[in-house]
């Protein structure tokens, strides 16, 4: 099996879908002749040319909502937009008409498009290169949320949310995007959504992470393993809808909380995970749930690396909460 | 062969407008829109213009032996950022896009608060918060530097249109790139400030890329200054590496907003001599023959041309020049480098005017907690 990155990986799975299904296409801002900024479309322009693969005009509210025209049509329109941070002008398309086409149409327009973007910090990439705003799509009815960790998972992961029938966005660590190396089989597999993962058991307390964050948590989880606390640490890979029983079984498993994410606290994505565990679960519970996440600040440039929720700030917590 | 044929020819619009030029191949100033600059203030110009293009070669440098971590430049574009600002006047207020620093020099911001700003540090005006390039100078009438493309243009006609409604005449100088015509901002700004006759120039460097992505994939008109017409605005084109004719044509778009006839839609024609930033390798979409063209237009050796043949300049000179600068830049580039990063606390700080109490929280937790290992992986 080949080796790869999390770019190459999407990649593959872009050129796949592409090749199956000629409705596949791929548009956004510098993604035809250069591939892509990150280099992720990198030489789709050159097998499927302009038509399918397209540079479009610099406007995310243009990108998206000529996209849901493209979808209403029946086209699988794939959009990058080149960091999620500039994904706002195009908010209104997407909470506004694309979540809500297939409600307010009775089913009649269900427009399905998968917006790939990459998100997070560590890149030394100041407020608007660094956001990680999950949050704010979750929250809305009808889009469901995808964040892979890991090349496996960003392959497997982009061709199921290819294939679903509903408006997916494909949030994509870009602090890990060449950093995550692994076996990408090279023949087309669906990881499903809805399907989070426990990369590491262990009996103490749950770790819930995804994107870049999970290697931080899987280095705090061995940190705390030498200090004799076993964190189980899940990758969710869907935000949205999350997979609510994996969660359940392994807190009651448990009986302890960590969610860590690198969003800003409030209203973050771990404000959701702890309310769903403490209706789910509280009677197992032994210790308060922890957030361990981003500062309700805009992210920062010089101290970027004391604002995420890195290891050292993941494994006193775990350590807490573990023995609390 | 016509390429509208079925479009009757009183629909379709004039021929694109004469591109205004002023200084000539020879060195002579075409009298029609010549600005009448005296020496010292084409002296200042040029200063101006090299002390950007000296800067910008030192910043992709340190950018390139890893002591800041980006820089996007003027490369080709000096000409148009700074004969632009230039020609505003003193209590006319300038609203960047982040490729142009040079005029916020020239405004005055200091030197070393923008050495500061490109390192990120404790002496940094905003604490290390952005990226480099996102200078803000308040006193200079300079507002703060934003990555996303195209928000400061509505930003710009509502300033001025708050002077104005106030009673006061206050133009605004907005810059923007090819690019950012695509921009909902752009359609925006355009139209309020049509409508409600505000004193705005809108600068459009047309340097042929956005990015990768060429000035065709942006607009099907074949100039950005007939975007203009459409909103009831003059629009003008001007050759951007022609210093003369960017202060002629700014000049007279001032002169408009005084008198109270709104604003002007300037399409200054450059190039992008360098890539898009540091971040950039333009050699992936763009041949390097397609440069030379735009060499010989250099703004920089042109306007030098010119000083040459009024004996203003010469290379005693120019060397002084280079000196003083180099001299100025490693000593700002020293003291910044001195600096510690900023304090932990300045996190917190600036989001609110006073920080509410989960604000307060965080900060001792954070301070109270494990520092964060410095290093990027
Ligand atoms: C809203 C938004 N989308 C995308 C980007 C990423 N981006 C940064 S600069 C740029 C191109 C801008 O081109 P142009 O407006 O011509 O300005 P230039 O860089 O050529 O001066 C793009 C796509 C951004 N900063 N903001
Ligand atoms: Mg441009």
């Amino acid at each position: 099996m080949p080796q790869m990155n999390m770019v190459q990986a999407v990649n593959e799975a872009l050129r796949s879908a592409m090749r199956r299904d000629k409705r596949v296409v791929v548009l956004g801002e510098d993604v035809g002749k250069v591939g892509g900024v990150f280099r992720v479309t990198a030489g789709l322009s050159e097998e499927f040319g302009e038509e399918r693969v397209i540079d479009t005009p610099l406007s995310e509210n243009g990108i998206v909502g000529c996209a849901v025209g493209m979808a209403l049509y029946g086209m699988v329109p794939v959009v990058e937009i080149q960091f999620s941070d500039f994904i706002w002008p195009a908010y209104d398309q997407i909470v506004n008409e694309l979540a809500k086409y297939r409600y307010r149409s009775g089913g009649e327009y269900p427009a399905k498009l998968v917006i790939r973007t990459p998100v997070g910090g560590g890149i030394k990439g100041g407020h608007y290169h660094s956001q990680h705003p999950e949050a704010a799509f979750i929250h809305v009815a009808g889009l469901k949320v995808v964040c892979p960790s890991n090349p496996y998972d960003a392959k497997g992961l982009l061709l199921a949310s290819i294939q679903d029938p509903d408006p997916v966005l494909f949030f994509e660590p870009k602090r890990v995007y060449r950093a995550a190396k692994g076996e990408v089989p090279e023949h087309d597999y669906l990881v499903p959504l809805e399907s989070a993962k426990v990369v590491r058991p262990g009996r103490h307390v749950t770790v819930l992470a995804y994107g870049a964050m999970l290697y931080e948590a899987l280095d705090a989880a061995a940190k705390a393993a030498e200090k004799g606390v076993e964190a189980e640490v899940l990758d969710l890979r869907t935000l949205w809808p999350v997979d609510i029983a994996a969660i359940v079984t392994s807190v009651k498993h448990t009986g302890r909380l960590v969610v860590v994410h690198e969003a800003p606290r409030t209203c973050g994505f771990g404000a959701e995970l702890v309310s769903l565990v403490v209706e789910r679960c509280f009677y197992h519970l032994e210790a308060p749930p922890v957030r361990v996440t981003g500062f309700d600040t805009p992210f920062p440039y010089t101290l970027e690396m004391e604002y995420m929720p890195l290891s050292h700030r993941i494994l006193p917590a775990l350590l807490d909460c573990a023995k609390s | 062969m016509d390429p509208m044929p079925d479009i009757p020819a009183t629909f379709r619009s004039e021929q694109p407008a004469r591109v205004v030029r002023v200084l000539s191949d020879d060195g002579t100033l075409d009298p029609r829109h010549d600005p009448r600059l005296s020496e010292s203030e084409v002296l200042e110009i040029y200063r101006w213009m090299v002390t950007t293009r000296q800067l910008d070669e030192r910043l992709v440098a340190l950018q390139r032996q890893g002591r800041i971590g980006f820089h996007v430049g003027s490369l080709g574009e000096e000409a148009a950022i700074i004969g632009a600002a230039f020609a505003m006047r003193t209590r006319d207020w300038l609203f960047p896009c982040y490729r142009e620093f040079g005029a916020a020099l020239m405004r005055g911001l200091p030197l070393q608060t923008f050495v500061d700003n490109m390192f990120g540090n404790a002496n940094d005006t905003v604490r290390g918060r952005q990226m480099p390039n996102h200078s803000t100078h308040r006193a200079s009438g300079w507002a703060s530097v934003s990555s996303p493309v195209g928000t400061q243009i509505t930003q710009a006609v509502g300033f001025s249109w708050g002077a104005k409604i106030d009673g006061k005449d206050v133009a605004s100088l907005v810059y923007f790139g090819d690019g950012a015509t695509s921009s909902t901002d752009f359609h925006s700004g355009m139209n309020f400030a049509g409508v409600f006759k505000v004193p705005v120039v809108f600068l459009c460097r047309n340097n042929g890329w956005a990015i990768s992505v060429p000035v065709e994939r942006q607009t099907a008109t074949r100039t950005f200054a007939e975007k203009g017409p459409a909103y009831g605005i003059p629009g003008v084109r001007v050759d951007g590496n022609d210093v003369f004719a960017v202060v002629s044509v700014v000049r007279e778009a001032v002169r408009r907003g005084e008198q109270g006839l709104g604003p002007t839609l300037v399409e200054a024609i450059t190039y992008r001599m360098g890539g898009h930033s540091t971040s950039d390798d333009p050699n992936r979409y763009r041949a390097t023959d397609e440069l030379k063209p735009w060499a010989e237009r250099d703004p920089l050796e042109r306007l030098r041309h010119y000083l040459e043949r009024r004996v203003w300049w010469d290379d005693r000179k120019e060397q002084a020049l280079i000196a003083d600068i180099d001299q100025r830049f490693r000593a700002a580039v020293a003291a910044a480098e001195k600096a510690p990063p900023p304090a932990l606390e300045t996190l917190f700080e600036d989001v609110y005017e006073k920080p509410p109490w989960h604000l307060q929280e965080q900060r001792v937790e954070l301070l109270r907690g494990v520092r964060a290992p410095s290093s990027h992986s």
